[in-house]
């Protein structure tokens, strides 16, 4: 199934993209979609340990995807 | 959600401080986070804040209602993205109760829960070189941090986590 990623901050400017269509198999994890992403990335240093959201809600990385849901990678976050 | 708290333009004190108070309310605690001038000992011109604009909109909502149910006060919080200068306000928490204490330990906690969770992000530009992210946590924020910030997750995200809502970050991913 396509997955779409969302990617923000220094996961987006080392990818050189906002947004990944990501070709998946059927049965596929949150975390799958972390591990496709970072394989993207290659040896360019990402900040480590981001966090997931699925369809804009905090998700564990073991958190099965239906179709037509969509992943955020959220990288430590820095408001305020 | 109608109420929008992410705003791309100057953020308005007053307007918190009115939107908490009411005559029975004899306190109104006010933060107010404040673009710097250095950071990691270099000297910053100017930040720009992005975020996943809708889910933060959303844990912002929800850390407002959790700390109205905790603490009994009525509280606000604005912040601002874009890009911003040196003295420019970023954030602002409002909050009012009766008395002082509430008030005052409400605004804490909110801008903590905000800060360790709402998905908003900053790039420093400095004017000694390259703009860089800002990622608590990684590895050259960490030995300006201290290395006890390493694993810190606020404790909301880390009780969800526990949970089984909210993953622990997970080193082993990341580095593979």
């Amino acid at each position: 199934m396509t997955v779409d990623v969302l990617l923000f901050a220094a996961y987006a400017e080392v990818l050189g993209r906002e947004r990944l269509s990501l070709v998946m198999p059927a049965s596929t994890t949150a975390g799958d979609v972390l591990r496709a992403v970072l394989e993207l990335a290659g040896e360019r240093p990402l900040p480590p340990s981001p966090l997931l959201a699925v369809n804009e809600r905090y998700a564990p990385s073991g958190q099965a995807l239906l179709p037509g849901d969509l992943v955020a990678i959220i990288p430590p976050v820095a408001g305020g | 959600m109608s109420r929008r708290r992410l705003l791309h333009g100057p953020l308005d004190a007053q307007r918190a401080i009115a939107a908490v108070s009411q005559p029975d309310r004899g306190a109104v605690a006010l933060f107010v986070g404040v673009v710097r001038d250095h950071d990691g000992g270099r000297v910053v011109a100017a930040l720009e804040y992005t975020a996943y604009e809708p889910m933060a909109e959303r844990e912002l909502a929800e850390i407002l209602d959790a700390a109205r149910a905790r603490f009994d006060v009525a509280v606000e919080a604005e912040h601002r993205l874009g890009r911003l200068l040196v003295g420019d306000a970023a954030v602002v928490v409002a909050a009012a109760h009766s008395h002082r204490a509430p008030a005052f330990d409400a605004c804490r906690w909110v801008i903590d829960e905000l800060k360790g969770r709402v998905p908003i992000w900053k790039r420093q530009e400095f004017l000694d070189g390259e703009p860089e992210w800002v990622h608590p946590g990684s590895e050259r924020q960490d030995e300006r941090a201290g290395p006890e910030t390493a694993r810190s997750m606020p404790a909301s995200v880390r009780t969800r986590a526990e949970a089984g809502t909210v993953p622990k970050r997970d080193r082993q991913i990341s580095s593979s």
